[in-house]
Parts: C-alpha cells; sequence; structure tokens
C-alpha cells in the first residue's frame, strides 16, 4: 500500500496503526511479547489458581463466624474461625477502657474524623471554621478520653487495642511533623548554637534503637524526676514515640530544603521577605511537598513501631492477641489474630500511603524546573 | 533608536546608588577590587565583560545577596550594613530580574505577582491583584494569570518575573543576565518589555551581553574584568572608541560575529 502524500506544512494527524493500541495490544505487549514472558505469564496463573481459591476459602467460604468455643468452630467448618475475633473485638478495640464509658472512645474517633476532613481535604464546606475545630481536637479528645471535669476519670493504664494505637500513632505524627520541621530548619541555620543542638539531638535519636527509648521512658525518667512525682507511662511513650519519629522527619524534611534551587530563596530575598516568610511562603511548600513520600513513609513506620509498646507493658493490639490467645477456650488460633491485626495495621497504612500519592497529584504544578 | 527617544529618557541629578571603594571576598579570593561607582536617578547602565569578572557579584551586592567586606554601598539614602532592618529597606526598593527567572513554581503567575505587595507591603489583596494585572498587562501576558509557570515558554516566565518585581514598585531595577537563559526567538519579547521599562525612566543597571540593547537604551556601559571596573563612557563613546587595551579585545570577540 502507498503512503499518501501531502504537500509540505499540510500533514494532518492521523490515527496510529491497526493493532498498535487497544487491550489486544497491550496483552501481547505487556504479557506475551517472548516466550520467556509467556512462560512467566502462565506459571503466575497456575499459581494464583492455587493459592486464591484456597485462601477464599479458609477466609471466606469455609470460615465460621458465629461459635462459642475453639471446638465448636471446628465442627461447623474447616476455614477460619472469626468467631473468635467476633467474641474479642472489643478488647481488640478498646482494650481495658470501661464498658460503660467506651462511648466517649467512639465519640472521639468520630471527631477525629471531622477534625481531619478540613486538613486533609481543601474543598471541606466551611473549611476556615472547620479548622478552628480542629485545632480545639487536641484538647477536646484529651478530655474525651482521660476525663475529668464532669467525665468519670479513667487511668490511662486502661488504654489498649486499637484505641491505643491510634492515640500514639495519631499523636505521634501530629507532634512530630512540626518538631521535624523546626530541627531541619534548624539544622540548615546560620546560628551555630541552633544548629549544633539540632544536628545533636537528631544523631543522638537517630543513633538509638526505638525500644531503647521505650524503655528509658519506662524506667529511667523515674531516676531524672523529682521523687514523687507521677509521670503518665502513656504520656512518656507518646514524648518517646514523638521525639524518635520528629528526627527522621527532620532528615526527611532537610532533603527536601536542599533540593530546592538557591534562586527560589534569592528571589523571596530580593522581594523583601524576610526569613519566617521566605520560608513560610515559598521554601517549605516547595520542600515539603518534594518530601511526601520520604514524610509519609515515615509516618507509616512510626504507626508500626507503636506494636513495640508491648514490651513495656503496654496492649495494643498484638498484645491483646498474645493475650488471648493463652485462653484454654480458644487456644490455637494464632493464624486467625495476626491476620486479623495485620489487616487492621494494612488498612490503616495502606490509606495514608494512597493520600500521600492524591497529595502529590494535587500539588503537581505543570512541569518540573 | 532615534536621538528623539535617548531625550525622551530624563536623567535627574538625584543620586541612587553610591558605591565607595568597594572590596569582595570569596575566602581568599578577591572577587570585586576597589569598586566605585555613581548612579542617578533614571540612569540606564549595562555592565558587560568576560564570564567570572564580577559583574553578577556586583549587582547582586546592591540588594546585599552577597555581603561585601569592605567599602559603602548606599542606596536611595539608606548604608548597607548587617542590620536586617536596612536591608529588608533596600530591597523593598530594589527590583530583580534572574537569569533563571526564579519564579515560585507553586505559585500561580497572580500569586508570584501579588504575595511580596501583600505580604511585605502590606497591601489590600484586591488592590494587590490589581496592581498585578496592570503590570502583566504591561509585560503582555494578562491572559497567563492563573497558570503556572511552569505552563510558561521562558520568554513569557522572564516577563512574569519583570512583571512580578515591578508589581513592589521600586526604584531601582536590577537585570542578572536577563536573556541568557532564553531561546533566540524570545529574547526580543523580553528586550522589548526592558527598552519600555527604559523610556519610562526607570533607574536600570543590567548585566548583559546584548550589545545592541545597550547601544539603544544605556547611558553608559561599565566593562569589567578580573573584579575591576576597567572602564565606563556612554555607549557611542565606549562601543566607537575604547579606550582600554582588555575593552577593546573584548569588543572585537563579542562583535566578531
Amino acid at each position: 500500500m502507498s503512503e499518501q502524500q501531502y504537500a509540505p506544512g499540510t500533514h494532518p494527524d492521523l490515527k496510529p496503526p491497526i493493532g498498535q493500541s487497544g487491550l489486544l495490544f497491550w496483552f501481547r505487549k505487556n504479557l506475551f511479547s517472548s516466550p520467556f514472558n509467556t512462560l512467566l505469564t502462565l506459571t503466575t496463573l497456575y499459581v494464583l489458581y492455587l493459592v486464591i481459591p484456597a485462601a477464599t476459602n479458609w477466609a471466606f467460604f469455609d470460615a465460621v463466624f458465629v461459635a462459642d468455643s475453639r471446638e465448636h468452630c471446628r465442627e461447623l467448618g474447616q476455614g477460619a474461625c472469626w468467631a473468635f475475633i467476633d467474641n474479642r473485638i472489643e478488647q481488640f478495640t478498646y482494650g481495658f477502657y470501661p464498658v460503660d464509658e467506651r462511648w466517649r472512645v467512639v465519640l472521639c474517633f468520630a471527631l477525629f474524623v471531622l477534625a481531619m476532613l478540613p486538613i486533609l481535604w481543601d474543598k471541606t464546606p466551611a473549611r476556615r471554621q472547620m479548622l478552628w475545630f480542629s485545632l480545639a481536637f487536641p484538647f477536646i479528645g484529651y478530655w474525651l478520653l482521660v476525663g475529668g471535669y464532669g467525665l468519670e476519670p479513667v487511668e490511662t493504664t486502661r488504654f489498649g487495642g486499637f484505641m491505643l494505637t491510634m492515640v500514639i500513632g495519631i499523636t505521634g505524627i501530629a507532634c512530630s511533623m512540626p518538631i521535624g520541621i523546626a530541627l531541619a530548619l534548624g539544622r540548615q541555620s546560620d546560628m551555630p548554637i541552633i544548629r549544633w543542638l539540632s544536628t545533636c539531638f537528631i544523631e543522638f535519636i537517630r543513633g538509638v534503637p526505638l525500644i531503647t527509648l521505650l524503655f528509658v521512658a519506662s524506667t529511667m525518667l523515674n531516676y531524672f524526676l523529682p521523687p514523687g512525682t507521677t509521670f503518665d507511662l502513656i504520656l512518656r511513650v507518646l514524648i518517646m514515640v514523638t521525639l524518635f519519629s520528629s528526627a527522621y522527619i527532620a532528615e526527611v524534611v532537610r532533603g527536601g530544603l536542599q533540593a530546592i534551587p538557591k534562586g527560589q530563596g534569592e528571589a523571596a530575598d530580593a522581594l523583601g521577605l524576610n526569613y519566617g516568610k521566605s520560608m513560610r511562603f515559598i521554601i517549605l511548600p516547595q520542600a515539603l511537598k518534594i518530601s511526601i513520600p520520604g514524610i509519609v513513609n515515615t509516618f507509616i513506620g512510626l504507626f508500626k513501631d507503636t506494636t513495640l509498646v508491648v514490651i513495656i507493658g503496654l496492649l495494643d493490639p498484638l498484645g491483646i492477641g498474645r493475650a488471648s490467645l493463652s485462653d484454654i477456650k480458644w487456644a490455637g488460633l494464632a493464624a486467625e489474630v495476626y491476620i486479623f491485626v495485620a489487616f487492621f495495621f494494612f488498612i490503616c497504612c495502606f490509606g495514608m500511603s494512597r493520600y500521600s500519592i492524591y497529595l502529590e497529584n494535587k500539588l503537581h504544578t505543570g512541569h518540573k524546573r | 533608536m532615534s536621538d528623539t527617544a535617548q531625550s525622551s529618557m530624563t536623567i535627574s541629578d538625584d543620586v541612587m546608588i553610591t558605591i565607595n571603594e568597594m572590596h569582595k571576598w570569596y575566602g581568599d579570593f578577591h572577587v570585586l577590587k576597589n569598586i566605585n561607582l555613581s548612579v542617578n536617578h533614571g540612569e540606564r547602565i549595562v555592565i558587560c565583560g568576560p564570564s567570572g569578572s564580577g559583574k553578577s557579584t556586583l549587582i547582586r551586592c546592591i540588594n546585599r545577596l552577597e555581603e561585601h567586606q569592605r567599602g559603602d554601598i548606599i542606596v536611595d539614602g539608606t548604608t548597607l550594613t548587617n542590620d536586617l532592618k536596612n536591608i529588608e529597606q533596600i530591597r523593598r526598593e530594589v527590583g530583580m530580574v534572574f537569569q533563571h527567572f526564579n519564579l515560585f513554581p507553586h505559585l500561580t503567575v497572580m500569586e508570584n505577582c501579588t504575595l511580596a505587595p501583600i505580604w511585605v507591603r502590606k497591601m489590600p489583596k484586591a488592590e494587590a491583584e490589581a496592581v498585578a494585572m496592570k503590570y502583566l498587562e504591561r509585560v503582555k501576558i494578562p491572559d497567563q494569570a492563573f497558570k503556572y509557570p511552569g505552563q510558561l515558554s521562558g520568554g513569557q516566565q522572564q516577563r512574569v518575573a519583570i512583571a512580578r518585581s515591578l508589581c513592589m514598585n521600586p526604584k531601582i531595577m536590577l537585570f542578572d543576565e536577563p536573556t541568557s537563559a532564553l531561546d533566540p526567538e524570545m529574547i526580543k519579547e523580553v528586550l522589548d518589555v526592558m527598552i519600555e521599562l527604559a523610556h519610562e525612566g526607570m533607574t536600570m543597571i543590567c548585566v548583559t551581553h546584548e550589545m545592541g540593547f545597550a547601544k539603544t537604551v544605556a547611558n553608559r556601559v561599565i566593562f569589567m574584568d578580573g573584579g575591576e571596573i576597567i572602564e565606563q563612557n556612554p555607549p557611542s563613546e565606549f562601543f566607537e572608541n575604547p579606550q582600554n587595551e582588555r575593552t577593546k579585545l573584548f569588543l572585537s570577540q563579542i562583535l566578531a560575529h
């Protein structure tokens, strides 16, 4: 077939040749492009064929959702015994929080979602007013969970389960961000004292395992504090987790700061913006945008590291799971417990990961320079 | 450029910038040596010279992007010292345009233009936007106001950068090789804006290799080499009758082709 001729400058836009786009083309190009690729595709399909039906049968079709004990479970079906989880779900969620007061945890979580909405989503109706609520939420949340001022006081030692994970994770994330940014700026400061202090802090915290810090929190602080001061264990853990992740955030943000071309700061200077305004409007928005993957990475790490508190005697979901496994009535259901706990963590971390991708796309403004 | 246009650009006797026996070092390296320069209100000065001669460093000293170690720089009656108040005062009055535009990529063109007026001059937002629109019209890109810098061509970006500086209503404009990073066909659109600005009587100091611009717009051309001002003269004198050997060599090199 001969090509149709066009005079120079009049060539129209044509469609790509047949077979070079569309679904079939995608299959051929990505799955069956070579014998080896074809082999890989078929092997993968076979493995999926083996795994998926077995897994779904175990988790859903053969699973038992209502039963009284492990024996009862086995009589009813061969799959997972979710009845155990169902039996313990309250404990997994609230730990040992007094039963009559658990509505406060639920309310606190609902208010938390409401408080996060204007922060995470810039199209929230009445965002400005809502942000004031977000600012007040930490105090409201504290009051709801701990009590006092008209509410029944609840000892923080009774916190546990997902609630404990959320409290530590969210407080850690919320507090380590500003501290991390401050440390990153401090490390780049022109003032030697501030620079040295920030650097020492970051290097020290990063050089020590989180578990060590948690042990310090649970035991050593008593030696340093004046005798007689009671210092809530969870509060200590919160401080340690926050300091720990703020050191990491600081380094991630410093990486972002260094990626900003020098000209940006010079342009801000030349326009008469002072240090604070230049950071607030020009440097940090760009540096934080670049740092999003690293920041979210650190947050996900922090969230999962909350399970370490089990070592100093706090019962997070993993701790509750381990404790409940020793119940004679339900003994031997480790798979169900760990899969369930893993699922909870996965949902939270995957959510953070997806949100960070959404944020990156939203903040992308045309070509990178 | 005709002589009538030249004469329409008035120069008064008010001194805007005085530089007295100024020296600057980078570590041990002596970059600027005994710089003496006086710029009057409405003067348009072009600085040229081989690369590494200290031209950019000199104009960056004027708004304290670089610190000088000896001598005085007095801008619009304010002496540059380490006092941040003084520096900010001077930066408010001195606009600067960079070789690589340095627009803020996370802000729209409009936000680039209104940021400093709102936060430095404390101008109400609506007024700042009106001013920004005025200058964007002057640089002929009002229709791009709500795009991001990354969506514009180089020439358009540099014109936005000029408009952004003008929004602060500066008394002096510094240009640091404003056309060096541009494709040839975009240089003209930027130079046209600069020429127009010169006709309006703006005090300008411009580091550039655009000798055509120097001939038509400048009323003084300064040649620098090795951190020193070698020669300064009106363009006619400078181009037709260079005094110093190094100036002659430089001119023969850049005007050869």
